[in-house]
């Protein structure tokens, strides 16, 4: 008798499940996320496949920038957005981990709330606005104030040298700064908040001041995820374009001097695309396209992977 | 070891110099909302800059109904696309979010945020524009919906995952099968959350103009047919500011801050409404 009660309960009890038809009709729609993504890429690899076969990979090494003799080199696109990039991860470095070492700061929020409104705001403000900004007061201003005394002073130095103008790769910089810095800082800060507090605690304990703490323990624990930080703000800066082609004179070569007018590639694009004319140059400014986002792409994929470990070997 | 006042006093500099940059961080915003309203508001205090069309420069009345009108459309039809596929894509990813899949879907997203708005303007262009032969707001919208799809996944799937499991299993326990307590009970629950996230992509879709530079084009004249070249606040801005004429230029500065408006109303806005969903979300 017992027996029998035992088998009954050990056998598995089939209960008839319906096919979950929501479960498979959601994860048919979430298709559009990564669908989406391969489509760009194949859509634009079809479009710039003139540009491609004719200019092959000489396209990223060519100088010459010519509608008229259809001869185009990418070159001095890549240089001004690796350099208008560089400077201004080197400007918003610095702040956004100072922002968000104090945003991070376990305790009251009173000030840091406020703090943080401000800086998720500099976020959401539209890339147009700060490129009209950019033109009419932080251009002239930059030039009166920082390009001329420079030049004048250590204009010896390379690339600090030659004529300021107002539209120029710094002015560019510096307005990409501004733009980058709340996700720097604000990924930055969810990295800090995830070290483990007994590390902060236990040096304290030992009679550490804040800075000490800060400078010798959270900061380092926080290294790689700060590192993610700034590599996803790089893609931010590389991919930016209204404001940039606002402010940094549009001159398709390479100067001489971060005071002088350059070119991205993104704003390439979009000051030429319209009016472009022909397979070949509407070819080569889609292959710019293709370049510029198979790099974010790359550098996006690599930051998340970064901030993702960093977290993950916080919480262990 | 260095003395005592010595480490105090480099605690106090470094952290004197953190608020320093913490202050210089702020400055930049500061400066754009001053400048923006201080010179917007002379273009937005005419009635006629809501109710005309842009006018060449010189002809006095011009406004930006055309741009406002053009805004509204196109980025209204991104969002008929992007919210609804966005919205249950989140869902998928709160519910059912554990497998690998899941994890493609939201690195994709992820990524996608991240991808230049001006080649998701070139793919529009390729993609809507070549075959019709002609600019468009529809393409635009095309454009705009990719670049919303992604805010709409992530901020859906954060918002349904912070309604409690108590809710899910107590509908379940009734019989109710998945797709009504997904739609019927848990949706409603997290709806503020899911609402202030579709508001935040509509706000960033408005706001963009690298992807409807060669998609929408602009138009000086208001046109509510989307199959037409159409103008939004953006361009004016961008194409307006670049003119040497000071009336354009006053023109520009309005939309600038018509933007800068809008977007700190619905920013402002969504960070009250998420903080108290997120009260309500710990007391059920």
């Amino acid at each position: 008798m017992a027996a029998a009660v035992d088998s009954a309960a050990v056998a598995p009890v089939e209960i008839p499940r319906p096919p979950d038809r929501y479960r498979t009709f959601t994860a048919f729609v979430s298709w559009a996320a990564p669908a989406s993504l391969i489509l760009i890429v194949a859509v634009l690899i079809q479009q710039a496949w003139p540009s491609v076969t004719r200019f092959g990979a000489g396209f990223l090494i060519g100088t010459e920038w010519n509608q008229v003799t259809n001869s185009f080199g990418a070159l001095p696109f890549i240089f001004g957005t690796v350099v208008t990039s560089a400077i201004a991860l080197a400007i918003a470095l610095p702040v956004g981990v100072a922002v968000a070492v104090l945003l991070a700061e376990p305790g009251a929020q009173g000030v840091r709330g406020a703090l943080g409104t401000g800086i998720e705001l500099l976020a959401a403000i539209p890339s147009v606005v700060y490129g009209i900004w950019a033109l009419y007061v932080l251009a002239p201003w930059t030039l009166l104030h920082i390009e001329t005394p420079v030049t004048d002073r250590l204009g010896f130095i390379p690339f600090l040298g030659g004529v300021p103008r107002q539209t120029s790769l710094f002015t560019a910089s510096l307005v990409l700064a501004v733009m980058i810095l709340p996700t720097l800082s604000a990924v930055s800060r969810d990295v800090i908040r995830s070290v483990p507090r007994g590390l902060r605690e236990s040096t304290v304990a030992i009679g550490a001041t804040w800075w000490e703490t800060t400078w010798h323990v959270i900061l380092p624990a926080a290294r790689a995820g700060i590192f993610g930080a700034t590599v996803l703000a790089l893609g931010r800066a590389l991919a930016e374009t209204v404001a940039v082609a606002m402010v940094i004179g549009n001159r398709p070569e390479i100067p001489h001097s971060v005071f002088s007018p350059g070119y991205t590639l993104a704003a390439v694009i979009a000051n030429e695309f319209a009016e472009a004319t022909g397979d070949i140059y509407q070819g080569a400014l889609v292959e710019i396209g293709l370049v510029l986002i198979l790099v974010t792409l790359t550098v996006n994929v690599l930051a998340l992977l970064l901030v993702q470990s960093a977290r993950a070997r916080a919480l262990v | 070891m260095r003395h005592i006042v010595m480490r105090r006093f480099g605690n106090t500099f470094a952290q004197g110099v953190m608020y320093a940059f913490t202050v210089l961080a702020l400055i930049p915003l500061g400066l754009v909302l001053w400048f923006t309203a201080s010179n917007g508001l002379p273009a937005v205090s005419h009635l006629e800059f809501f109710l005309n069309s842009q006018r060449p420069t010189g002809i006095p009345g011009g406004g930006v109904a055309n741009a406002i009108a053009g805004t509204a459309i196109i980025v209204g039809i991104a969002s008929l696309a992007a919210i609804p596929v966005g919205v249950l894509s989140g869902i998928y990813l709160a519910e059912y979010g554990a497998g690998r899949w899941a994890s493609w879907v939201r690195l994709a997203s992820d990524v996608l945020v991240g991808a230049p708005s001006i080649a998701l303007g070139l793919f529009a262009y390729a993609l809507v524009v070549v075959p019709q032969h002609h600019f468009s707001g529809i393409s635009a919208s095309v454009a705009l919906a990719i670049l919303m799809l992604p805010v709409v996944v992530r901020t859906t799937e954060g918002a349904v995952g912070l309604i409690p499991n108590g809710l899910r299993e107590s509908g379940l326990a009734l019989g109710l099968p998945r797709w009504r307590v997904s739609l019927q009970l848990i949706l409603p629950a997290a709806a503020p959350g899911v609402i202030t996230g579709a508001l935040l992509a509509v706000a960033r879709a408005a706001g963009e103009t690298a992807p409807v530079l060669f998609t929408a084009f602009g138009n000086q004249f208001l046109t509510l047919d989307p199959n037409r070249f159409m103008s939004t606040l953006p361009l004016v801005v961008f194409r307006d500011a670049l003119t040497p004429y000071k009336d354009l230029q006053q023109e520009a500065w309005g939309a600038a801050l018509v933007l800068v408006v809008m977007v700190l109303v619905i920013n402002l806005g969504s960070r009250w409404v998420l903080r108290r969903q997120i009260r309500l979300a710990r007391q059920l």
